[in-house]
């Protein structure tokens, strides 16, 4: 396991880390409103408390390198540029969502980010991250991908398969493990074994094993890694210990028997919040969480003025070229 | 015009485009030592970048194709035997037949995946699958099914120039078998089938493996002066309806000769649409010569039982009008 490195943000940096992660939490907790009020289709996967991991990392890439998400993955979105208000669209269903309203929360993606896309299969942006690693390395290109994915997704036989392919091909991919503790309702503990990040000892692959609601030291292992990997060195290997605030889903409860979480952990869970620890170091943290509060609202607000897309939209968005002028 | 064996026109194939586009790039299990000889002789030309030797691992060989096409690669898979695209199906059912709706139609996705399908050579059930239903079912993906070289050739062109993702299944087992193949440049498109026989007393539709023994067949016929119009169709996605509509409504009966299971296979598709949109032409009932739902058994009597044969092709024709 690497030792921490010891370079720290500037305090503009710090700052606009700061703005982007209560973006994130404000923008979620919007969602969870809007959910409620019957605003969104679907549900809504809610990444509260780890806000932290992809502010601290999405700092060092450009809209050249790419990312791969998961079904948690607003935070993810918006932290690598993604738009906020083409994010509320498409997750109240709308033509002009950033994905024409196919995709919803689970699938948001701006390919002009470099945001390859969101997944609703657990562990399954990991392969694609493969390939577009495969493709950077093929260009010669110095831009790098990061898949972001969970404590679940590491149980998944795939995650090894890449560990050995980008260490093989020396690929240039972030492996970002979140570990927020749960495998959807299940306590990772209880279907796991070992400890997540050690998978990639094997490979030779650089690994990290970090505090992920911590941002400094997010920021500077995601600095060290990313360096490592524009460097050439190939693949690394990042597990950022994190807590899940919200549920797996947004409105679980409607369909739980019972918690499976005791009182005394969500209590203490909530208290280790990365937006908690940052406040102390941000100068006129109030009025940016103002500002960004009624920004959140703005864009919410006006992504439900939208129009629906078209009824038979789907069938249009098939088949590029095949069907031609078909429709 | 040259003589050449399936596998060399699928090899041809290849090569040419690989020359042609420097974006296309061929990855797979063993494809350097190349089982079949369809990929040989690539890497030497082109180099380990373009021609890449992967490990086993069909569950992230699929998802990668996604990834490397999204980032402006034209992708072809060699995935062996067809029975390992279910290893690898999350990828292809998930991703690659989804993501260019889902993403709202920001990313296509060139992706060829080729793979040897069906049975007839004891290489028992975990080799000998005929996939195509479950991939017709999808939505997404282009299916082709060539039973020529000049075909293999052409579709195999179509399917790595075509921006949308493709799977081009080679009847296993054939690889040998001679053809005549184009010089030029010829790409066959998608969506048209071929009519190797015309005839006006009973429409036979085949594709891939199985238009050789409709072929045989319809000669049968002929000697017996029925005469059978061949619709070999060439891609099951899309699919060529109109062709199919205009034969039945000439000849008023058709069957459908198909290597995949009877359940939900592509007989079964196209019966129902000839039902939906040409039950007016019909004059006897559709028959399906496909394989019973079973496994393929290792036995070689028992597995050439179960895959579609000259006998019960004759067969299912002759029982259509007591008249021929």
């Amino acid at each position: 396991m690497k030792k921490l490195p010891n370079n720290i943000p500037t305090k503009d940096e710090l700052q606009k880390m700061f703005r982007m992660m209560v973006t994130i939490r404000e923008t979620e907790n919007t969602l969870l409103a809007s959910n409620k009020a019957g605003n969104t289709p679907g549900q809504v996967h809610l990444s509260n408390g780890q806000e932290a991991i992809c502010v601290g990392i999405s700092s060092h890439l450009t809209d050249e390198d790419q990312i791969t998400s998961n079904h948690r993955g607003h935070g993810h979105f918006l932290a690598k540029g993604g738009n906020l208000k083409a994010m509320f669209s498409e997750i109240y269903g709308m033509a002009d969502g950033v994905c024409g309203g196919m995709g919803g929360s689970m699938h948001v993606a701006d390919l002009s980010k470099g945001i390859v896309g969101a997944n609703g299969i657990v562990g399954g942006g990991i392969s694609i991250a493969t390939g577009v690693a495969f493709a950077k390395k093929l260009d010669g290109s110095n831009h790098i991908v990061v898949t972001y994915f969970g404590d679940g997704a590491s149980n998944q036989g795939v995650l090894m398969e890449c560990l050995n392919i980008t260490a093989l091909w020396k690929l240039p991919l972030l492996f970002v493990c979140e570990n927020n503790g749960y495998s959807e309702f299940s306590p990772t503990k209880t279907v796991t074994k070992g400890d997540i990040s050690m998978r990639a000892k094997p490979f030779g692959i650089p690994i990290w094993q970090i505090n992920g609601n911590e941002i400094i030291e997010v920021w500077q292992t995601g600095q060290e890694a990313i360096e490592h990997i524009r460097s050439g060195g190939g693949p690394a290997f990042i597990e950022a210990k994190t807590w899940r605030q919200s549920g797996h889903f947004s409105r679980e409860n409607l369909v739980l028997q019972k918690p499976y979480r005791t009182e005394e952990e969500e209590k203490e869970g909530l208290a280790d919040d990365p937006i908690i620890h940052l406040t102390p170091k941000i100068d006129g943290a109030e009025l940016i969480m103002k500002e960004v509060k009624d920004e959140v609202e703005r864009a919410s607000k006006a992504a439900l003025m939208g129009t629906p897309p078209a009824s038979n939209a789907a069938k249009k968005l098939m088949f590029s070229d095949t069907y031609k002028g078909y429709y | 015009m040259v003589q050449m064996r399936f596998i060399q026109a699928i090899n041809k194939a290849l090569f040419e485009e690989m020359a042609r586009d420097d974006k296309v790039i061929l990855i797979g299990e063993d494809v350097e030592a190349s089982i079949f000889g369809d990929t040989r002789g690539l890497i030497e030309r082109f180099g380990p970048n373009r021609v890449r030797n992967t490990p086993i691992s069909e569950a992230t060989l699929t998802g990668m194709t996604v990834g490397a096409a999204a980032s402006g690669y034209r992708i072809v898979l060699h995935m062996m035997f067809s029975n390992f695209i279910y290893t690898g199906f999350d990828a292809i059912a998930n991703q690659m037949a989804k993501l260019p709706l889902m993403t709202g139609g920001q990313i296509s996705l060139p992706i060829t995946v080729i793979a040897s399908y069906g049975g007839g050579r004891s290489t028992a059930a975990q080799h000998s699958d005929t996939p195509y239903p479950v991939l017709m079912n999808l939505g997404g993906l282009n299916i082709a099914v060539p039973s020529t070289p000049a075909d293999a050739c052409g579709l195999l062109k179509s399917a790595i120039r075509s921006n949308d993702p493709t799977f081009f299944l080679e009847p296993g087992g054939r690889g040998g078998e001679m053809g005549e193949v184009p010089d030029e440049d010829i790409t066959v498109p998608f969506g048209v089938a071929s009519l190797p026989i015309k005839g006006k007393d009973v429409t036979l539709v085949t594709m891939g493996s199985c238009t050789k023994i409709v072929l045989e067949t319809a000669q049968q016929l002929i000697s017996k002066d029925v005469n059978p119009e061949v619709i070999d169709l060439r891609t099951l996605v899309p699919l060529d309806k109109k062709t199919i509509l205009s034969s039945v409504k000439k000849t008023g009966k058709i069957v459908i000769i198909d290597e995949a299971r009877d359940t939900c296979s592509a007989a079964s598709h196209i019966s129902a649409i000839v039902v939906d949109e040409g039950f007016q032409y019909l004059k006897a009932p559709i028959r399906r010569v496909t394989v019973p739902d079973t496994p393929m058994p290792y036995a070689p009597n028992s597995e050439k039982y179960l895959i579609p044969s000259v006998e019960r092709i004759y067969k299912a024709v002759m029982t259509l009008n007591k008249s021929y």
